[in-house]
């Protein structure tokens, strides 16, 4: 079935009413569909968000192509890099899903149930032979699975060879978030926790900032194997080549500062019970004049690394939805165990 | 203000810091740390104390003393003034001599090294020839005598240590007339001792440990006088008019030679073993002391008989038919008595005896009856029980200062009115600012009131907690009670006594009003007193309820040790503070918060499992609070058990086998949980190391969760009247911080003071913050409407501190070990935070407000945090806005008691442990410095000064 209908460019309003004419154009109100169009590229991406809806709408030369599946035989196989051009024809993959019968795909869900777990950071600005990785713990039940130790490394040095200490990694437990990530690996040296070097630092120095950063755990490795570095062309292609976020660098920033203030937010936000009432997060004040540059100064190291951010994992497709899972979660458990304590003694 | 507060280097702020803080070590309080040698000069009066470590402490009049560290950290093994002079010498035991003088720079003495020499032999000669053994300082303040395991002395000359050679005294010439018969059944050997005359500066006593002594002529060169002594010699002392000496011996025995002209190889007079028949252990120093009346005292260490009292660390006091064995507490390092020094005077005339063992300084007031101790004014045995913890209260008001002060010196007749005897130099720092108050808490229940305001850290007042409580120690079992006609005539003196009777009596927290004189005390057992001082003796029932912090949680059981058993009917108090109530916090776990409002009259106590409110006024349990996780299996199965210490576990399995060697007779019983602990712990132990061993230096990164051990242990509380509910109604509140980064917050309803009787407090839970980074709180304090913390109760009506600002909206401060976090009150919205280990990778150890003052100007005084962390670094924090201003080292980080015993005082001082017995005294004050600071003048020198002093120079030579 094909319809066409005509937006208005300039003001695309938000995804949930173009999901709702979508539906209301197809006389579909109650069934749940997937949404994705046809990039300039020719990948099929999806549309499930207001970023990635005015993405297309933007995009749209003129014509903006739309692909509605149900959600319940939704191919999601479909969408992703290459797609348009990797298959002979989507439309046909699309139109008749009985072709799958024969060559069954992993079943992945959508980037919106996803939420990322780790990404390497920073890959324009650090030397090729570093890794910065972040770890989302948060949000996930999975330990972060790691252990470090202190060992000696040699460092070019004026003077020659030398040999100084270093923290290593020493163990990944398996299962762990560290280890299912595959960016960190036994004997890869960590060299930074948090922007902050860790050189001239005690092994239980450096344990300490880890833990008190761990819901925000970023670390950079000196890989013990150096055969995957990512190896860069030139400045242009970027990191990661292959993105669409490439063509589109006045959208990056963007999506991504938002995606960043959250998490630093999130990470940071306590939890008060007024009179055993409901668990709430603490808000921030209203920043006065003082505290504002207290603020900045404190955090500023966490901006100067996050400034670099591109995404080059698969693993972090879309970034504002898993920032909105992540904040759900996080409430989750806090708020069964701190109802039981609620209750208050008066003798 | 405001241009402060701008980040970066504003040169304003920097000038300002200067002004403010500054990080100054400036005396240690308490007892050295493994003293090894003493010396003592009659001359300057002063005495020396040498350590294993190589520290050198002097230490005249109360305020005057002075501290040296040889380079080398090596023990010193001797300590010798040199005569009339400003100047000593110690050896090492590397065999190296030290020359130090103390001499005056801008208004004050300084202890300073000038020189320092090793005597080498010739070459190829083996390490003895030059092993020095003895050391005479000479009268003539030229030469140094250096007696040697080869038998040699070598002569060096002061100061520059040149070695005489032409005047070496070889052990060849001296054995040239000594007789046949004798020189071949012992060869010299090394020298023990080397003795002036005290009347002829050119003959000095040298004697042999094989037993020979020999007078030697300086002046030509040879043996006047030989002594052949038939058992090994171990000291040698003179008499005051040279005519007879003294020497002892391993065997115990003692000798009298005479000394005359005419007979040049005299017989002894009198040899007796004091301790005999049987045999019996050395004597290795002895003194003979003339008097007016004839008799004389003859003191000496050790010769106890080696079956029965060979254990024991003795000096025997012998003056007529009095006889007094002095038992210490630990080894004797070495001892010697203070005396008429005055060249005119015709005797001795002994007047203290000064004791240096290796835990105490003991001092004997030898002229009044019955041989009383002195009480010192310093080197305080502070671990006479294992310090447990402690507590400072700065600025104390007279009033209470006078009563504590009264309540001791009750408690102190026993002691000597004998003015200190050692009494050189003067003092001349300023008077203390201010009475400090530092209060200690120990392993036996007992708390000990010292005065912290000056350089001498001087016990007030001591509190035992033990009458409240049943213990298995019998309070008539006093070693001292020995019959009349006991022998040898030993007599217990010290306070040194480590081994706690029940170390379910230890003191965890202190708490002292200063205004009220109310005084909180929380111990291991989950025990909480609250006393009263009183200035009377008082006979009392002490009030008892029970706190169940467990409350209907279920299916915990608790694997501890049990409560203390309190004596029923009344107790006998004496004067001081009493107890009128003890709280049981039920389980009996250790108590880790406490605090005390005495305006309020509420105490507030917390343990592992919970927090509880008890009003001691109307003796009612207001409210308690469980903390605990429900997983949390750990933190109700025992006193920590778990995660003991190995060196602990060690320390209290010693402490348990010694117990029951000693008190073998006293009854048993109750000692199965005991074992089954101890054997837990072993296997806990064993596993631990097993742990360590396949997994050297590894750390496990893993984020803190709310599941972990010990997130209800309550770790701080604080009282606060503030904006809990609404912003236009203040109220009293109760304050509570987590291990797992959960604050709680009651509200409560104190009665108006005409109803206090008749109504009950209140508390309802207003608030409760979980700290996402889960890290330990440590720390809970609102800041007023100014950004001031509140002041403690009771300080406003005192009139000591401005009301706090009830109009501007207040805020809290939470310190965790990680972060420092402000946020408003009464609706909590995080304002300000400081994320210390994420930046830094240290944590909190201690936090406390402290006030500084400028030392350019009297008018200016800020409120800043001063924090220490678990690196041992010192770290100033401002207030309210968080901006670290400076950082100092202070302690090594490896030094983990010294970290935890730090406390900080409120105007920026602060004490750690740097041994058992030691506190190091630091300033990041400007203005605040409590330091020495004092004169030793050279005395007036007399004519005759080759006369003057000679008997009293101190030659503590002899082996350690």
């Amino acid at each position: 079935e094909f319809r066409r209908f005509s937006l208005e460019r300039s003001k695309p309003g938000k995804f949930e009413e173009f999901y709702g004419l979508l539906q209301h154009v197809h006389k579909i109100p109650n069934v749940d569909v997937l949404v994705g169009y046809t990039d300039i590229h020719g990948d099929l991406l999806p549309i499930n968000n207001d970023d990635n809806y005015h993405k297309a709408v933007s995009t749209a030369n003129p014509l903006l192509r739309i692909f509605i599946q149900r959600k319940e035989d939704a191919d999601y196989s479909a969408f992703g890099t290459d797609t348009m051009t990797r298959k002979k024809n989507v439309l046909s993959n699309v139109l008749r899903p009985d072709n799958h019968k024969k060559k069954p795909h992993i079943v992945i869900s959508m980037p919106q149930d996803f939420r990322p777990v780790s990404s390497i950071i920073d890959v324009d600005i650090l030397p090729e032979t570093h890794r910065r990785v972040r770890l989302y713990k948060y949000g996930t039940d999975k330990p972060l699975g790691f252990y470090i130790r202190d060992g000696s490394s040699v460092r070019v040095t004026p003077h020659g060879l030398e040999k100084v200490p270093g923290i290593f990694i020493s163990r990944l437990v398996p299962g762990g978030l560290a280890q299912s990530t595959g960016l960190l690996a036994v004997n890869d040296e960590v060299l930074e926790v948090n922007g902050i070097e860790v050189s001239g630092k005690s092994l239980d120095q450096v344990t300490d900032m880890m833990i008190a950063n761990s819901r925000n755990l970023i670390i950079t490795v000196r890989p013990a194997n150096q055969r995957n570095n990512v190896v860069r062309n030139s400045r242009t292609s970027g990191s990661s080549g292959q993105s669409t976020e490439s063509s589109l660098p006045s959208s990056t920033p963007n999506i991504l500062a938002n995606f960043l203030q959250g998490e630093e937010e999130s990470d940071e936000e306590d939890i008060i019970i007024e009179d055993s009432g409901e668990p709430q997060q603490i808000p921030k004040a209203a920043p006065t004049s003082e505290s504002l540059e207290s603020l900045t100064q404190i955090e500023l190291l966490h901006e100067s690394t996050q400034n670099g951010f591109l995404p080059s994992s698969e693993m972090n497709l879309n970034h504002s939805a898993g920032s909105v899972s992540m904040e759900y979660e996080v409430q989750d458990p806090d708020h069964k165990s701190l109802e039981e304590d609620g209750t208050i003694i008066t003798l | 203000m405001r241009r402060f507060l701008r980040p970066g280097h504003d040169p304003v702020r920097e000038r300002l810091k200067r002004d403010l803080f500054q990080f100054n070590k400036t005396v240690e309080h308490g007892f050295p740390h493994q003293p090894s040698a003493l010396g003592y000069s009659p001359f300057l009066r002063l005495m020396a104390i040498g350590t294993r470590s190589g520290a050198i402490k002097l230490y005249g009049a109360p305020g005057v003393e002075f501290m040296g560290l040889h380079e080398e950290n090596n023990t010193v093994m001797q300590i010798h003034f040199i005569p009339d002079q400003c100047q000593l010498v110690t050896l090492l035991d590397d065999n190296s001599l030290h020359l130090w003088s103390l001499k005056q720079h801008s208004g004050a003495s300084e202890l300073r090294e000038e020189h320092r020499f090793t005597l080498k032999g010739p070459p190829g000669s083996p390490p003895s020839a030059t092993q020095i053994t003895a050391v005479l300082p000479h009268s003539s303040r030229e030469v140094l005598y250096l007696g040697t395991e080869s038998g040699n002395i070598f002569v060096v000359e002061l100061p520059s240590f040149r070695v005489l050679e032409d005047r070496t005294i070889t052990s060849e010439a001296v054995l040239q007339r000594v007789p046949e018969d004798y020189c071949n059944r012992r060869s010299c050997e090394l020298v023990e001792a080397l003795r002036e005359h005290p009347k002829n500066p050119d003959q000095i006593l040298i004697g042999y440990s094989r037993g020979l002594i020999v007078l030697w002529d300086l002046q030509n060169n040879k043996v006047t006088h030989h002594f052949l002594g038939s058992q090994q010699l171990e000291n040698l002392y003179w008499q005051r008019d040279g005519s007879k000496f003294i020497s002892c011996h391993y065997d115990g025995s003692y000798t009298q030679w005479p000394v005359s002209s005419d007979n040049r190889q005299p017989e002894p007079l009198e040899n007796l073993v004091p301790y005999g028949p049987f045999p019996c252990k050395a004597i290795s120093k002895i003194y003979w002391q003339t008097t007016k009346n004839g008799l004389p005292y003859i003191i000496f260490q050790g010769g106890m008989p080696r079956a029965s009292y060979g254990d024991r660390h003795s000096i025997s006091v012998v003056h007529g038919s009095q006889q007094t064995a002095f038992d210490f507490t630990s080894r004797v390092i070495d001892f010697f008595i203070i005396f008429s020094s005055e060249p005119t005077a015709e005797f001795d005339d002994p007047s203290a005896m000064v004791v240096l063992a290796e835990e105490e300084l003991v001092v004997i007031d030898l002229k009044t009856a019955g041989w009383p101790a002195v009480h010192p004014p310093y080197l305080a045995s502070l671990h006479c029980s294992a310090i447990t913890c402690s507590h400072h209260v700065s600025n104390i008001p007279l009033k209470l200062w006078e009563r504590i002060i009264s309540a001791g010196s009750k408690q102190n007749i026993h002691y000597s009115n004998m003015p200190w005897p050692i009494d050189g130099g003067t003092n001349v720092a300023p008077d203390p600012p201010q009475r400090d108050l530092l209060l200690t808490g120990h392993e036996d229940g007992t708390v000990r009131f010292w005065d912290a305001s000056g350089v001498c850290l001087h016990l007030l007042y001591k509190l035992s907690t033990v009458r409240v409580f049943l213990t298995d120690a019998d309070p008539n079992d006093n070693m001292n009670t020995l019959g009349e006609d006991e022998w040898p005539p030993l007599r217990k003196v010290g306070t040194f006594d480590p081994y706690s009777d029940d170390p379910r009596l230890g003191i965890q927290k202190i708490y002292l009003c200063k205004y009220s004189g109310y005084l909180a005390v929380a111990g291991t057992a989950g025990q909480v007193l609250v006393m009263e001082l009183n200035d009377e003796d008082a006979e009392h029932v002490v009030d008892h309820a029970e706190a169940d912090l467990l409350q209907d949680q279920e299916g915990y059981r608790w694997k501890g040790h049990e409560k203390l058993k309190t004596r029923d009917g009344p107790v006998r108090f004496e004067a001081g503070f009493q107890p009128f109530v003890l709280v049981q916090c039920q389980p009996p776990a250790v108590v880790t918060s406490l605090a005390l409002h005495s305006e309020w009259k509420l105490v507030a106590f917390g343990t592992s499992h919970g927090f509880g409110l008890f009003d001691h006024q109307q003796k009612r349990l207001v409210f308690v609070k469980c903390t605990l996780h429900p997983s949390d299996q750990l933190a109700l199965e025992g006193p920590l058990s778990r995660v003991k210490s190995l060196k602990k576990s060690l320390r209290q399995s010693f402490r348990r086998i010694r117990r029951s060697r000693v008190s073998s007779r006293k009854r048993r019983g109750g000692s199965g949980n005991a074992s089954e602990v101890q054997e837990a712990n072993a296997k806990f132990d064993q596993d631990a190391l097993q742990e360590m061993e396949l997994a050297p230096v590894q750390r496990k990164i893993e984020a803190r969760s709310a599941e972990d051990s010990f997130t209800g242990f309550v770790r701080t509380l604080y009282f606060a009247d503030t904006f809990l509910r609404d912003s236009s109604r203040h109220c009293p509140s109760l304050w509570a911080g987590t291990n797992g980064g959960t604050v709680y917050a009651f509200c409560l309803r104190v009665p108006p003071a005409e109803r206090r009787m008749d109504e009950p407090v209140r508390a309802e839970q207003a608030k409760e913050i979980q700290l996402m980074h889960r890290a330990p709180v440590v720390g809970i304090l609102v800041l007023d409407g100014r950004s001031t913390p509140l002041p403690e109760p009771l300080e406003v009506a005192h009139d000591l501190s401005k009301s706090p600002d009830m109009q501007g909206s207040h805020q809290l401060l939470v310190v965790s070990e990680e972060q420092f976090k402000v946020f408003t009150l009464p609706k909590v919205s995080s304002k300000l935070k400081l994320k210390l280990t994420a930046l830094e990778g240290c944590r909190v150890r201690k936090v406390t407000v402290a006030n500084f003052g400028s030392c350019k100007t009297d008018d200016y005084s800020e409120n800043d945090l001063a924090v220490l962390t678990n690196l041992g670094d010192i770290q100033i924090i401002s207030l309210p806005f968080l901006k670290l201003q400076i950082r100092y080292p202070c302690i090594r980080k490896e030094d983990v008691s010294g970290i935890a015993s730090c406390v900080f005082t409120k105007y920026g001082q602060g004490f750690y442990l740097i041994s058992p017995s030691e506190f190091e005294r630091f300033s990041l004050s400007t203005k605040w410095l409590v330091e020495p600071r004092c004169i030793v003048d050279m005395p007036e020198v007399t004519s005759n000064n080759h006369m003057h002093n000679k008997s009293g120079i101190e030659n503590a030579a002899r082996k350690s």
